[in-house]
């Protein structure tokens, strides 16, 4: 066998992709029924009562960023869950012993998680048509900026896989990380709305970018941070984990005695 | 013969500190049956596990068939399949899913008409749609022989194989060994069940505390160690073996009813017809004598406790 192990990366993406299929509950239904409750609660109750921003309905505003919410609590959930469980379960001797690549396993297990990211993202965009008035001035921007957001955090969530001990550690780092930086990170307002010193606080929160990445490829100019900044920290961040892959497979970091 | 595996000074010593191999060399002939035999923690899934990559040795080469394991890992995994020691199986696989997989994992691509094969033999082809959690632990046992197999390796692990496996299994593993060494697969089991070596192989490798201490052809090594037994059953029952009979180091056995001698086999004497001299003086008459080999349990025995006093010397 020579060249790239296609079959070896087709049989761990179908696996992972059945994995969803069969907590298709969980996996799909559960986060379009939370981001609904949102728009029910933030977008029409309350946001009825709140000033529009740069014109926008204070329901369409978050749009954006609770796609963001969603694309990185799954990405992470999902990816860290995939490469766990089997540390877990001990098949993971059939993966260190199976004639593939670091390469070739991260991209199964990573595209498998982004791919579910990427699929709910667009059920909750759809899913907000229904609530809120909405527009996207840039759809390219938007789908690069989802397809980036859920493969950097789906290789991030990977990482956490790796890492963790327990079931406690996985869940550890969504709700104790990726949970507050997202509501820190503008989902909800304009980081401007903030008083300083939070505002340049914020500024630090690499979320931040995302959410306002993201906002730009909907609204246009009314982010917070100049869209060249999003897409370069979030690119930046992408490298950064790959970087973090490359030494967990050159080291042989907890996957290997 | 050329050897399809060779394992180089190979040793390990984990994290924690334990020195489970200690310069292990070895040479696996193609197409032969070898079992590696030893006591539990002697080493035996730590040595696989280097050869399959599982486990990353601490120092020493492996060649499979030609390739560097550690410098070109994917041309010689993709000639190996493992079953493992422990039952690890994704539990919400159904059975003909997991093997899809495994296949698909060593790069091979859709054969239906081979897994239908491997499912027929190893009795699974009606439990093809099961889960595999839905199994009993035998039929579990014989997915993940199923799930080596899929992918047509050239070399196959067995690790402890045998243990806690019901009769039935026992007997279809064989048989599938037997079909799999015709078809020119070279087969690694390692147990320490010695009949299960007896039985199957063709060589025998016995470890322990991480040295491989010997390796021998299966009948050469039990023609080589085999003592016999020769048993006397007495016609009136000895309190205690007279002191005339010292040289020999008879034991006695069944309430006295027995007298047994061991000897070599392969000596120049065997002290037999003095012995039988020596009872007919003493006055001491037996209706029946009995002569049986050593099996390769007292073999073993025998080695590793020499290999302690080595060791203690
Ligand atoms: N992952 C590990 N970490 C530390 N020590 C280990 C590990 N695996 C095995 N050992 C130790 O290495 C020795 C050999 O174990 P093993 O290879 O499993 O033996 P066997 O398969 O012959 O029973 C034992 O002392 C065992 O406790
Ligand atoms: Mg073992």
């Amino acid at each position: 066998m020579t060249g790239v192990n296609i079959h070896g990366i087709w049989a761990i993406y179908k696996f992972e992709m059945a994995r969803t299929l069969r907590t298709l509950w969980q996996s799909i239904v559960t986060p379009v029924v939370t981001t609904s409750l949102y728009f029910i609660v933030f977008g029409m109750g309350m946001g009825a009562h709140i000033k529009p921003i740069h014109d926008i309905a204070y329901g369409s505003f978050i749009v954006p960023g609770l796609i963001m919410l969603s694309l990185l609590t799954q990405s992470v959930a999902n990816a860290s869950i995939g490469i766990y469980f089997p540390k877990f379960t001990g098949t993971i001797f059939e993966l260190l012993s199976a004639p593939i690549s670091a390469v070739e396993l991260v991209v199964g297990y990573v595209g498998a998680a982004a791919t579910k990211s990427v699929v709910i993202g667009l059920i909750i965009l759809a899913t907000s048509v229904l609530f809120v008035p909405l527009r996207v001035d840039h759809p390219l921007a938007m789908i690069a900026f989802l397809l980036l957001t859920s493969i950097a955090f789906s290789m991030f969530g990977f990482i956490i896989g790796i890492w963790a001990k327990g079931f406690e550690q996985l869940n550890v780092v969504p709700a104790l990380v990726l949970t507050p930086l997202t509501f820190l990170g503008g989902s909800f307002y304009p980081l401007s709305y903030l008083p300083q010193p939070w505002h340049t606080v914020s500024l630090f929160n690499p979320v931040a970018y995302l959410i306002s990445g993201f906002r730009w490829a909907f609204f246009g100019d009314v982010g917070d941070i100049d869209v060249r900044w999003s897409l370069g920290f979030t690119t930046g961040f992408l490298l950064l984990c790959m970087g973090v892959i490359w030494l967990i497979f050159r080291t042989g970091y907890r996957l290997k005695s | 013969m050329t050897s399809i595996l060779s394992v180089n000074q190979v040793s390990k010593t984990y994290g924690s500190g334990q020195r489970a191999l200690d310069h292990v060399d070895l040479e696996i002939r193609r197409g032969e049956i070898f079992a590696l035999l030893g006591p539990n923690g002697a080493g035996k899934t730590t040595l696989i596990s280097i050869i399959c990559g599982i486990v990353t040795p601490s120092s020493g080469t492996i060649l499979v068939d030609g390739h560097d394991a550690i410098r070109s890992p994917r041309e010689a995994r993709s000639k190996i399949g493992l079953v493992p020691q422990e039952i690890s199986v994704d539990m919400f696989s159904t059975v003909e899913s997991t093997l899809r997989f495994s296949r698909g994992l060593f790069g091979k691509g859709p054969n239906d008409a081979h897994l239908e094969q491997v499912l027929k033999d190893l009795s699974l082809w009606d439990k093809r749609k099961a889960q595999i959690r839905e199994l009993s632990g035998g039929m579990k046992r014989r997915v993940l022989i199923a799930k080596a197999l899929s992918h047509e390796p050239d070399i196959l692990f067995l690790d402890e194989p045998t243990a806690g496996v019901d009769v039935s299994l026992r007997r279809d593993m064989w048989k599938m060994i037997g079909g799999l060494r015709e078809r020119g697969t070279t087969i690694i089991l390692t147990t320490h069940y010695i009949e299960e070596a007896e039985e199957m192989a063709d060589r025998v490798g016995v470890i322990n505390k991480g040295q491989l201490l010997l390796v021998e052809d299966k009948a050469e090594l039990m023609k080589k160690l085999g003592k016999r037994e020769l048993d006397l059953s007495l016609a009136d029952p000895l309190e205690a073996i007279p002191p005339g009979l010292d040289e020999w180091h008879l034991s006695l056995e069944d309430e006295g009813h027995r007298l047994r001698y061991t000897f070599d086999a392969q000596a120049e004497r065997t002290g037999i017809p003095s012995l039988l001299r020596k009872l007919a003086e003493l006055g001491i008459g037996f209706k029946d004598l009995d002569t049986s080999k050593s099996s390769l349990e007292d073999i073993f025995v025998d080695l590793v406790e020499r290999k302690d006093e080595e060791t203690v010397a």
